[in-house]
């Protein structure tokens, strides 16, 4: 009887191990090929042909079905947050050289993210552009005032906090917003191409990339320089993330779409002009 | 209890063992005994562990002392020497002024914080408490630069002492970063050591920056 207790307790562990790895087991039979409908509110949606080439590869069902097994750990576990930095160094070299040279016709989520969003590069490139932007207004404030006997180099510290607050409020909350206009147009609207939550984050934190080197550059004291450099490189952010979110809106009611990319380039505007 | 009542063992049945402590098998690492020593041993002891620490810093080689016995009494020692140094550099306004103590401080210990737990999102086999010590440890060669940078201060303010403290403040700061990587990298999988490496650079350089833009009142 004792051996009987002891191999029912031990039928319990695994039971439970199973149950903690995958909490859907109980709700979704792992045989048949079906995306689990709460994982971040994606919509599999018949694809049209238009998207298809913007999608990039034909086994992206695949990719997504893959992605939905994946991040089945429960989100109180240091696993789950895991899942978010699964990625290797060219990874994400790959994708920084994508935001910075946008091909047009290419959509950055599918070409480079494919189902595996992270949150490596948006962490660290905002965290890279604080300081950035923190160190070159120092420098640039020193080169213009160079020469003047009356000038006395103070590190203006505040910048970083400032700067800090308003980049990762950026990178964060519009996204929030993004995200959550976009699910309330899918309920709609059907047949838009929706992108989770952390997708829209990663867009955003890889297309701020182009802003560190504008920040270095901006040292240079001249007007002119200044300008078409930001110019430039809110061009190059800004059609990143066009492209990105243009299929989303796109079959939308006419005006709704062009307001929806019109706002979006105009934070990246206000964001650029606030910072540089 | 009951059913014992009546089990009774008569007298002459011998019991046959021994009742001692084995010596010999005391726990390995004698702690218990340190209770009665001279508390100047207790001192001295982590002391020396500390001091063996920041030589193993000043040489950085691939040892494993520095991550088996982690401590946080070099790392608090150094970042409140180097944010007192550092406190209340020169202020035309209130706001303009360098990094406060508190600022120094929290910079320190989140931005090492941070790194931890990047790399063990990122698959590091390294415990959160071996990587603060590291990380804290390497601060060491910058904090001996904020103490040379204050000495050249001290001299002037020109051109020549700016020069000077430049080769300093990036000397220092390529060797916390040489040191640092030399014990964090390998517990890195291998086609991500580029992604834990960087952001112990990006830290590096800003207190590098810190330093090197220090003027005094």
């Amino acid at each position: 009887i004792a051996c009987l207790v002891i191999y029912l307790f031990a039928e319990f562990d695994d039971a439970a191990n199973l149950l903690a790895a995958n909490p859907d087991a109980t709700t979704i039979s792992i045989d048949e090929p079906e995306i689990p409908k709460n994982q971040h509110g994606r919509l599999q949606e018949p694809r049209r042909e238009e998207d298809d080439e913007l999608l990039g590869t034909d086994d992206s069902d695949k990719t997504e079905l893959l992605a939905g097994q994946k991040k089945s750990a429960p989100f109180w576990t240091f696993d789950y947050y895991q899942t978010f930095f699964d990625v290797d160094t060219y990874q994400v070299l790959d994708r920084i050289k994508g935001s910075v040279f946008p091909v047009p016709g290419k959509n950055f989520v599918r070409l480079y993210i494919r189902s595996n969003p992270d949150l490596y590069g948006p962490f660290w490139i905002c965290a890279t552009l604080v300081f950035t932007i923190a160190v070159s207004g120092n420098l640039s404030n020193f080169f213009i005032h160079l020469g003047k006997p009356t000038y006395h180099y103070v590190p203006q510290f505040r910048k970083v906090s400032i700067a800090a607050t308003a980049i990762y409020a950026y990178a964060w909350l519009v996204p929030l917003a993004l995200w959550g206009f976009l699910m309330w147009r899918n309920s709609k609207v059907m047949n838009i191409v929706s992108y989770s939550f952390l997708e829209i984050v990663c867009v955003y934190g890889y297309s701020l990339f182009v802003y560190i080197p504008t920040a270095i550059l901006w040292i240079i004291p001249q007007k002119v320089v200044r300008w078409v450099l930001m110019i430039f490189s809110l061009c190059l952010s800004g059609s990143v993330l066009v492209m990105t979110f243009w299929p989303a809106v796109r079959d939308d009611n006419r005006r709704i779409a062009l307001a929806t990319v019109g706002t979006i380039v105009l934070f990246h505007a206000l964001l650029a002009v606030g910072c540089l | 209890f009951a059913g014992l009542a009546d089990v009774s063992i008569s007298g002459d049945i011998p019991v046959e063992g021994e009742i001692t402590v084995p010596v010999g098998s005391r726990s390995p690492d004698e702690d218990y005994s340190t209770l009665d020593e001279p508390v100047k041993d207790t001192i001295m002891r982590d002391l020396k562990a500390v001091g063996k620490k920041f030589v193993h810093v000043m040489y950085p080689k691939k040892s494993s002392a520095l991550l088996r016995d982690w401590d946080l009494w070099g790392p608090l020692v150094l970042c409140v020497s180097l944010a007192l140094m550092l406190q209340g550099g020169s202020a035309d306004s209130k706001d303009d002024g360098g990094p406060q103590f508190a600022e120094v401080f929290v910079i320190i210990w989140f931005g090492a914080v941070v790194i931890t737990l990047n790399s063990k999102l990122l698959g590091g086999t390294i415990s959160f408490f071996q990587s603060l010590c590291v990380l804290g440890y390497c601060i060491m060669p910058l904090t001996v630069a904020m103490l040379v940078c204050r000495l050249v201060l001290l001299a002037g303010s020109g051109t020549i002492s700016f020069i000077i403290r430049l080769i300093v403040v990036v000397a220092m700061f390529g060797w916390s970063t040489l040191a640092s990587t030399a014990f964090l990298a390998d517990s890195q999988p291998p086609n991500r050591k580029g992604l834990v490496v960087y952001p112990i650079f990006l830290f590096y350089f800003v207190i590098s920056w810190m330093i090197l833009t220090f003027t005094p009142q």
